[in-house]
């Protein structure tokens, strides 16, 4: 069977840090910073457990400062 | 499978709009609704292959400054004036689209005449109001769509009837106007919500170029800083409280 | 549509004139006195032919707010109205004035304050002048005395908003707006095309036509430095203005003893009064600011040199007389004569003024 793979690139100086992705993520793929900031002192956005990314664009669409991109692929 | 064998351009499913300025950073609070709703309208004008025939009315309120970060042509508006600023560009740019994008101080209290009556005599524009309930920009005073019991700079124990009146559901009255087509309630606090805000966002945009009359999306919005929440926490909020008094939902459309 | 010769009141002539200047949109709200231009422009139905939008808007805000748009987009358009309806449409006019757009305002002046009288007055001479809006700037100014100029000062007012991006307005009143009489209206002008509005309004946006880069009308600066950039812009421009476009009359002011100066109607019935008091042996010159701003603050000081005094006649209770007197210095007598309430002064009663007000 098809298996979904997916990542996900964070523009790290437009994030603010807001949570709204990690909240939308259904495999718990995101989280926030816990130490690391940007530029404008934001706890930015990142892959904690980038193994659980299927690609489905949740956190990309609910980013309100569109700083998400999204890759996926079918692995057989 | 590696991480950098994903990331490649082949796999790419999702980037930011072309339309929104990536040079500028957008100086909404984090977690801010207008964010999405920008992107969206992004998005659909970029789709919609409306980026040389749109102009956008931008309100005062949070979203003034809307004209640095879509890239389509605006004009910026008294509060409360877009409707009929668009109202002229609209009727002497008949081939272009014309949209306004109001708050709720914009739309349903001191533009309430230029609302009703853009509406009501059809225009072929897109009202896109953006209701979270209170004033961003001012601070976070009341605004008429402010929730019974709400806390605000201006009802600091929260609104009462007695004192402060009704909240004011503009768009049920849009509905009821011969001059609209379409009028819907939309969010965007989850990935469902985003993509069937796209799709009225869409609609309405097909309406205006099909000189169908007005089409009003209001998208029921957080204001995480002016209701002091964390944006997860004003998503929550909204979904229990707002919900009930503004359901979401197309209103009208006319076929 | 050639040159023609018509019998028509003040504010019908404006319709036709809107329509013959090549005005792209007229957005109005009915108020006396001036209803006609609009109820004119609705039978001559524009939109047939020169492709001019008409509409009634609800309100004079919502009015100067479509102006606001269309001018931003690079359109010709314009409204009108009257005091009260002036007044509330001092927002959108700020506005207009501080995105540096082109675009016409009518104002054909009934008494006031508050609701006051549907009769003529010149009281909103300040509101006109000296911004009326919030904060520094100026509209220019035309202050029509025949129908004849009301028809002029429509081609003439879209002529210097283009010129210089900034609202013009013609400041008539109740008397040249309501009163018939013969009046040339010019041949049609046609409507720009949409290529002569980008070349002549780069800055227009009408939907990023070519793909350009994108335009923004906006009056909002919220850093300072810019902020101050901008009003120095502003400013800048109003100096060239003032330098070119101050326009005025002058009738016998050589040889007079004495001068009246006057606008609007009211100048016309001093030209009458110079008469009378000729007749008495007294030699009056007149100065007619045509721009009441520009103000033809160097005309009136020349034309009152050598001379005993200086009677400013209008409808008001004395509003240009401050202009008058610092054109002047104090060199000289500088005294005011008006009727209010929208009683007009007959040239005898202007006479008279003269007489126990300057001569003694």
């Amino acid at each position: 069977m098809a298996k979904i793979k997916g990542a996900v690139t964070v523009n790290v100086e437009r994030c603010k840090g807001c949570n709204l992705c990690v909240v939308a993520c259904p495999t718990d793929t995101l989280s926030l910073q816990a130490n690391e900031v940007n530029d404008r002192g934001y706890h930015y956005a990142y892959m904690s457990n980038p193994d659980a990314c299927i690609g489905c664009c949740s956190c990309a669409l609910v980013c309100p400062d569109a700083c998400i991109e999204v890759y996926r692929v079918k692995v057989d | 499978m590696e991480i950098q064998d994903i990331i490649r351009p082949e796999n790419k499913v999702y980037s930011a709009p072309e339309l929104l300025d990536q040079n500028v950073h957008m100086h909404y609070c984090p977690g801010c609704s207008h964010g999405v709703i920008h992107k969206l309208l992004a998005e659909v004008i970029a789709e919609m292959g409306l980026a040389e025939k749109t102009v956008g009315v931008s309100p005062v309120g949070c979203a003034v400054f809307a004209y640095n970060y879509i890239d389509v042509d605006w004009v910026e508006a008294a509060h409360g004036r877009a409707p009929a600023v668009a109202t002229a560009i609209s009727r002497l740019w008949p081939e272009d689209v014309v949209f306004t994008y109001q708050g709720d101080g914009d739309m349903s209290a001191i533009g309430t005449a230029e609302s009703i009556h853009a509406a009501n005599r059809g225009e072929n524009i897109v009202m896109v109001f953006v209701n979270n309930a209170i004033y961003g920009m001012t601070g976070g005073q009341m605004a008429p769509t402010t929730l019974v019991g709400q806390k605000t700079a201006t009802t600091p124990y929260g609104r009462r009837v007695d004192l402060n009146g009704h909240p004011l559901e503009i768009t049920n009255l849009m509905a009821i106007l011969d001059g609209t087509c379409y009028v819907t309630r939309q969010s965007v606090h989850t990935p469902a919500n985003v993509r069937k805000t796209k799709a009225a966002l869409k609609k309405a945009f097909q309406n205006a170029l099909d000189k169908k009359g007005t089409s009003v999306v209001e998208v029921v919005a957080t204001c995480n800083s002016g209701w002091k929440m964390s944006p997860e926490k004003a998503n929550e909020w909204m979904a229990e409280h707002m919900f009930a008094k503004y359901p979401l939902g197309d209103l009208k459309d006319v076929k | 549509m050639k040159e023609e010769v018509r019998l028509m009141k003040g504010n019908e002539a404006i319709a036709h004139a809107a329509i013959r200047y090549g005005c792209d949109g007229y957005f109005g709200y009915p108020i006396t006195p001036q209803s006609e231009v609009l109820e004119t422009l609705e039978e001559l139905m524009p939109w047939e032919t020169t492709g001019m939008v008409v509409l009634q808007a609800e309100s004079e805000v919502a009015a100067i707010n479509m102006v606001y748009g269309g001018a931003a987009s690079g359109k010709a358009v314009m409204t009108s109205s009257s005091s009260p309806g002036v007044s509330l449409k001092q927002e959108g006019i700020s506005y207009i004035a501080a995105a540096s757009l082109p675009a016409l305002i009518l104002n054909v002046m009934r008494g006031g304050p508050g609701l006051g009288t549907i009769q003529p007055s010149q009281a909103d001479y300040f509101q006109a002048t000296k911004g009326g809006g919030h904060g520094d700037y100026h509209l220019i100014v035309l202050a029509p005395s025949t129908v004849q100029e009301m028809v002029d000062f429509v081609g003439l007012g879209f002529d210097l908003a283009f010129k210089y991006t900034n609202p013009a307005m013609i400041l008539a009143d109740g008397i040249v707006g309501q009163m018939m009489e013969k009046v040339v209206l010019p041949e049609q002008r046609p409507r720009r095309t949409e290529e002569e509005i980008r070349r002549q309004c780069p800055w227009a946006a009408d939907g990023r036509k070519g793909g350009r880069k994108r335009n923004v009308v906006t009056s909002l600066e919220l850093e300072s430095s810019r902020m101050e950039e901008i009003n120095h812009v502003l400013q800048a421009r109003y100096r060239e203005i003032e330098k070119n476009e101050t326009r005025w009359e002058e009738i016998d002011v050589e040889g007079a003893d004495y001068l009246i100066v006057a606008f609007g109607s009211i100048a016309r019935i001093c030209t009458k009064a110079k008469e009378l008091a000729a007749e008495k042996g007294i030699k009056v010159g007149i100065v007619r600011p045509i721009t009441l701003w520009p103000f033809p603050t160097e005309a009136i000081a020349r034309a009152a040199e050598g001379k005993k005094g200086i009677l400013c006649v209008e409808l008001n209770a004395g509003q240009m007389i401050e202009d008058v007197r610092l054109a002047v210095h104090d060199n000289l007598p500088v005294e005011h004569f008006g009727r209010l309430g929208g009683i007009i002064p007959s040239p005898d009663e202007v006479v008279k003024a003269l007489e126990e007000k300057i001569i003694r």
